[in-house]
């Protein structure tokens, strides 16, 4: 229960029966079933490792950041994760700035023990300097909207902002390797976390009557019930957390059936959360090769290669050296295959960077029946494909990007070399110097 | 590490599903409405409970039920390591509420609108089940109050190392990175009030685990309701009856 402060809002008795005697019907006020979950809607910024989420009236905010810190001594050789909450003043009348209160904290402890004791996130791998050097990753949730159930929508921001999050990648140096060198992301593509499961939140609210239980409580129904359980679960069955903080009593078979709800619940989530993030990571890489439209036939696919691309574009730096990989025939086979599924998806998007037919030179590599009618059928403002032909154009469609966690530029050495050159669009179209940089940077690059 | 041993003894000589030893003693703070103190094993704990008294704070005053508050805080010599800020460091603050939301629970406070009942809870050694041990002390400190109560809470708790469901960690199975379970219950109600649980655990060896700690709050209840017995007695036998 909130502290009870003067600009706090009462629920009055009327509107406490209705929501009561609703829900002996199974009827939920916003017309939902007593087990559905409110409209989710994810979405991120522009900047790696910031995520909006919105469940039906609640808004939340997640950043992710990372630094370089000194472990704790107990753990030297792990990263260290800390979440943060800001429940802002504008989100509900009953917030007040300053010290966060304690549902501020409870939220803020759920979070991080659904994160931190399930090991969802590897922190072995943010170790940089064993007892000297690891990353800190802090999560900020910040409230925006107080409509219900802030600890679900504040997992699943968290969650995805965690998801997006790219860190510098950084190199020991000097001479005794001890020197910690971070490279800029102009420098090195950032590197994602190591993310094993995730862990969604679950909300059940309990009633006076026992037969009332709902999942995904609205502001008005927090006001009714007498009871509260968060379970956090993970897609593969495994309870990573359950929060359970005293309130209405209940017997074990519905904490049991609570559980087994959650697991389905955080199914779809999970799939949900998936999904927005998968479709983030192609903007990303749409981004990057933006700029290279004309000489890169994309099907885009956001290879984590245009990411290098983007960075140099939108930094103005153009010193990229971001290891080229797969030579441009294994790619384009690769290519087809998930290109055709990526097709529909990036249609709009890829409509600017695949050519027409007439600018493309079949001889110059091979190129895939398929990949030509997917092209084709997606037709879009000719944009000069020449030179580059076939040879970007697969390069492009290869979308590692379904998992290419590990973003190895492909293009990038490429775009990296013409940035070299000067910076506009011209410069990138120019074939000879296209040409002779690819060949040096497949040799720089791997 | 090994935490069950071959012939199925745990680090301190237990069985899996044995408990630590309980011991409590009522009136412990004489300034006090009702107090206790708690021990399980090495783990002991204080509460004190002032109330039903005049609410502080007009604001917060509640028309139609008792405020409840509670202050939960460690001591700072009650661990290994003298600890900084003994209250009012997160943890701290959700225990707090936890404990607070599990009392409410129980507690009838329709009976006593207007005022205020306020629950201080400090951790005098800490050796794991110190979120158990509080509320175990609390409830003794609320019927030693003469606060009425919907039924006692009981509270302990139970893990999962080495394949075993172990009952009752202490500070070193618990930091050992297994899953802790802490579960309060209304014994004679049969529900369960309080659950908490951290780090992954598949849903059936939950289910075992739960129960597990189940069988320990009602050991506990059993024993606190004795001691409660026995603390009638004495009233009555200085009041010459």
């Amino acid at each position: 229960m909130e502290q009870r402060l003067a600009n706090s809002w009462r629920q009055t008795i009327n509107e406490k029966n209705f929501i009561v005697t609703a829900l002996l019907s199974e009827l939920r006020v916003d017309g939902r079933r007593p087990f559905d979950y409110r409209k989710l809607s994810i979405k991120f910024g522009k900047d790696d490792g910031s995520s909006e989420v919105q469940l039906g009236h609640t808004h939340v905010m997640a950043i992710v950041s990372g630094q370089l810190l000194q472990p704790y001594k107990e753990r030297p050789n792990e990263g260290t994760l800390a979440v943060f909450t800001e429940f802002s003043p504008m989100a509900d009348p009953s917030f007040e700035p300053g010290r966060p209160t304690e549902s501020a904290v409870e939220l803020g402890r759920i979070v991080d023990r659904g994160l931190r004791e399930s090991r969802a996130v590897d922190t072995e791998s943010l170790c940089v300097l064993s007892g000297k050097l690891v990353w800190a990753i802090r999560i900020d949730i910040h409230i925006l909207d107080n409509g219900g159930n802030l600890v679900d929508a504040a997992n699943i921001a968290a969650l995805a902002a965690l998801l997006t999050f790219r860190r510098p990648e950084c190199s020991l140096g000097g001479e005794d390797g001890q020197q910690v060198v971070v490279h800029p992301p102009e420098m090195r593509d950032p590197i994602p976390l190591i993310i094993h499961h995730l862990p969604i939140a679950v909300t059940f609210g309990f009633f006076s009557n026992e037969n009332i239980m709902v999942i995904d409580p609205t502001h008005h129904e927090e006001a009714v019930m007498t009871g509260r359980m968060t379970a956090t679960v993970n897609a593969n069955g495994d309870v990573c957390s359950i929060h359970k903080p005293g309130g209405e009593g209940v017997n074990h078979r519905v904490l049991m059936h609570c559980m087994k709800l959650a697991h389905v619940k955080a199914g779809d989530i999970t799939a949900k959360i998936k999904d927005a993030v998968e479709i983030y990571n192609t903007q990303r890489a749409l981004r990057k090769i933006k700029r290279h439209s004309s000489s890169v036939a994309l099907d885009v696919g956001g290879t984590p290669a245009k990411s290098g691309e983007k960075e140099s574009q939108v930094d103005g730096s153009h010193l990229h050296q971001s290891k080229l990989k797969d030579e441009p025939s294994s790619m384009e086979c690769d290519a087809t295959s998930s290109g055709q599924e990526q097709n529909d998806k990036r249609d709009g998007v890829s409509q600017k960077f695949i050519g027409g037919p007439s600018s493309w030179d079949p001889y110059s590599e091979c190129v895939n029946s398929d990949l030509l009618k997917a092209s084709l059928a997606s037709h879009g403002p000719a944009t000069h494909r020449q030179q580059k032909g076939s040879r970007s154009e697969t390069k492009a469609e290869v979308p590692p990007q379904e998992m290419k966690i590990d973003s190895s530029p492909t293009d990038a050495g490429l775009v990296a070399v013409q940035n070299n050159e000067g910076k506009t669009l011209k410069d990138a179209v120019k074939p000879k110097n296209k040409r002779k940089k690819k060949k040096v940077s497949s040799n720089t690059g791997n | 590490m090994e935490f069950v041993s071959p012939e199925g003894l745990r680090l301190d000589g237990r069985r899996p599903m044995e408990m630590r030893q309980i011991r409590a003693e009522i009136g412990a703070v004489s300034r006090a409405d009702g107090s206790a103190i708690f021990e399980m094993g090495n783990t002991k704990v204080v509460a004190a409970v002032y109330g039903p008294r005049e609410v502080q704070n007009r604001s917060q005053q509640m028309s139609d039920q008792a405020l409840i508050r509670c202050e939960y805080s460690m001591a700072n010599f009650s661990t290994g390591d003298r600890k900084r800020k003994p209250k009012g460091d997160r943890r701290s603050t959700e225990i707090s509420l936890v404990i607070r939301q599990t009392m409410e629970a129980c507690i009838m406070t329709n009976l006593m609108p207007r005022s205020q009942i306020d629950i201080y809870v400090q951790v005098l050694q800490a050796d794991g089940g110190t979120r158990s041990a509080c509320i175990n002390a609390a409830t003794l400190a609320l019927a030693d109050a003469g606060i009425p109560m919907r039924d006692l809470v009981t509270s302990c708790s139970a893990g999962y190392l080495n394949s075993t469901p172990l009952l009752d960690l202490n500070y070193v199975e618990d930091s050992a990175g297994g899953p802790d379970v802490t579960v309060g219950i209304l014994p004679k109600l049969d529900k369960v009030t309080l659950l908490q649980m951290d780090s992954k655990l598949p849903i059936d060896i939950l289910e075992n685990v739960v129960q597990l700690a189940t069988e320990g709050c009602k050991a506990v209840a059993n024993y606190i309701r004795e001691i409660l017995l026995e603390n009638t007695k004495q009233l009555e036998y200085r009041r010459g009856v």
